[in-house]
């Protein structure tokens, strides 16, 4: 047993680790609707890489970072609100993403992995690569952390005290994108955001301060992928949806403390 | 090079700036300095475009017309009229300090001792009164070791006997570390005992000098009414449509005004 669900555990806890930082400021940001819709796009960056036959993980960063370009381009023109906007190219890239997938003649493409993950599927070599990505994010968060807090904070006070705000706001957008690609193949693209969202949710409750609250999210995190694996393996459910009703279950029991503050 | 040194000179200058937002204009040739040690205040009813001009100063925003400069290296500390942390976010007093002042914990002591909010320091953001953020953004401001402190309505939500302390302190500041300060304000009395110079907004510049030349010309009369400067005229900070916009003479004559009036 240990042996077919190590590479997939492994996989799990290396983007639950990454979630509960990059989720907590999704959060605080009120980011959600909005990794929504990258991940949404992300499905038409894998139709893409089937196609054209490149590198998947890199046709999902690059379809994230165009879609999120391509976002900021449309929130110039104010007669259509965020939220609107975020629905229509959400639900679009969805569509044509399914539609890429279903033309694809030369290779029986299996949709369901990709909308709900199927991380029982992923070999060691997505293991590493899922690491590598994992640490490199990791890094980056680590190395931008103030300025990134700073201008969630408020970006007036942080422009004012020396912050290069425009810049740290694609920072953030690019470790979002990368985080959706690496997530893609173990929670899928419906689900990614809940991964993001409900283990910050839960790690709220329990923190007081924003480095508390994103480590607590990653082992929030950390235990909703083991919990929904075991959970997964011993009732025969699919993997991604038991990892998120894990999580789900969790966020449920911090309710029931007090918060601080 | 004319450039200024980096320990004297004037701070920022504004010249002749203009900004439009569609076809409403909200500075028209404004031209201001802010020097080292001295304490200017800007005043002016509401939406006369103080907070903008602050954010032309501050660079968070750019004019349409006319420029700002800025002293090569100037450090800048503001204190926001409002700042509001998301309630999703934990975030302490501290940690708030630490943003503007990482790795100084002694100094985000110090800085929270000198506003009189020392033992706020692991209390959340959150639940603050506005007296007690108001305290605590002055902290944030006074960690950079600013040569230019930018404070927009300082006194708001704080009781008279804490505006008093709170100009008392800005007063000190100024002479012990030789910052310019630039004050928004509408609330008149307190202002311009404390002040060195004051600059009277309306869209443009009605009238600037020492709070004695000011509070005698007739432009700032015709702003603010004729008790303008007696305590009594907090009443005037909810009151829009003052004389200025009723007189049917907006011609008067004094520098930085062109006649072209913008009322809302």
């Amino acid at each position: 047993m240990i042996e077919l669900l190590a590479p997939a555990l492994l996989a799990g806890l290396a983007v639950a680790l990454v979630a509960g930082p990059m989720g907590s400021f999704v959060v605080w940001r009120r980011m959600a609707f909005f990794g929504d819709t990258l991940a949404h796009g992300a499905l038409l960056g894998a139709a893409l890489a089937l196609a054209l036959d490149v590198n998947l993980y890199l046709a999902v960063v690059v379809a994230c970072l165009a879609i999120a370009a391509a976002l900021v381009g449309l929130q110039q023109q104010r007669q259509i609100t965020g939220d609107t906007l975020l629905g229509i190219v959400a639900h679009t890239t969805l569509a044509l993403g399914v539609i890429a997938i279903s033309l694809q003649k030369s290779v029986q493409v299996d949709l369901f992995a990709y909308l709900f993950g199927d991380l029982l599927a992923v070999n060691w070599r997505d293991v590493l690569a899922l690491w590598a990505g994992a640490v490199l994010i990791l890094v980056l968060l680590a190395w931008h952390w103030r300025a990134l807090l700073s201008i969630t904070v408020n970006e007036d006070l942080a422009q004012v005290e020396g912050v290069p705000v425009t810049r740290t706001r694609l920072i953030l957008m690019l470790l979002l994108a990368l985080l959706i690609a690496g997530a893609i193949r173990t929670v899928g693209v419906l689900l990614i955001t809940s991964l993001l969202v409900i283990p910050a949710a839960g790690a709220r409750r329990l923190s007081r301060t924003p480095e508390q609250m994103a480590a607590l999210a990653s082992l929030l995190g950390l235990a909703s992928v083991s919990l929904g694996l075991a959970g997964s393996w011993y009732a025969d459910t699919p993997v991604g949806p038991s990892i998120v009703v894990a999580a789900a279950v969790l966020f449920g029991f911090t309710l029931l403390r007090r918060p601080d503050s | 090079m004319s450039q200024l040194r980096a320990d004297t000179g004037t701070l920022v200058a504004v010249h002749g700036a203009g900004l439009s937002y569609g076809a409403h204009s909200v500075l028209d040739d404004v031209s201001l300095t802010l020097e080292p040690g001295r304490i200017t205040t800007l005043i002016g009813p509401n939406g006369a475009g103080k907070s903008t001009l602050a954010r032309l100063v501050l660079g968070l925003a750019r004019p349409d017309r006319g420029r700002v400069t800025r002293r090569p290296g100037l450090r800048v500390g503001y204190m926001p009229q409002h700042l509001q942390v998301d309630e999703s976010l934990p975030l302490t007093v501290d940690r708030f300090l630490w943003l503007a002042a990482p790795g100084r914990t002694r100094a985000r002591r110090d800085a929270l001792q000198r506003t009189g909010v020392a033992h706020l320091r692991r209390r959340a953001v959150r639940g603050l009164s506005g007296g007690e953020m108001q305290r605590v953004l002055l902290a944030r401001a006074l960690l950079r070791k600013p040569d230019l402190l930018v404070l927009d309505e300082p006194a708001q939500g704080v009781d008279v006997s804490g505006q008093d302390a709170l100009y008392g302190l800005l007063g000190q500041v100024r002479d012990e570390t030789g910052c310019g300060i630039l004050l928004i304000s509408h609330d008149l009395h307190l202002v311009m005992a404390r002040t060195d110079q004051v600059v009277c907004l309306h869209h443009h510049v009605c009238c600037s000098g020492t709070p004695e030349a000011v509070s005698r010309d007739p432009a700032y009369h015709r702003l603010f009414g004729p008790s303008g400067g007696m305590p009594n005229l907090a009443v005037y900070t909810h009151d829009h449509d003052h004389d200025h916009d009723l007189s049917g003479d907006p011609h008067h004559d004094h520098h930085g005004h062109t006649g072209d009036h913008h009322h809302d």
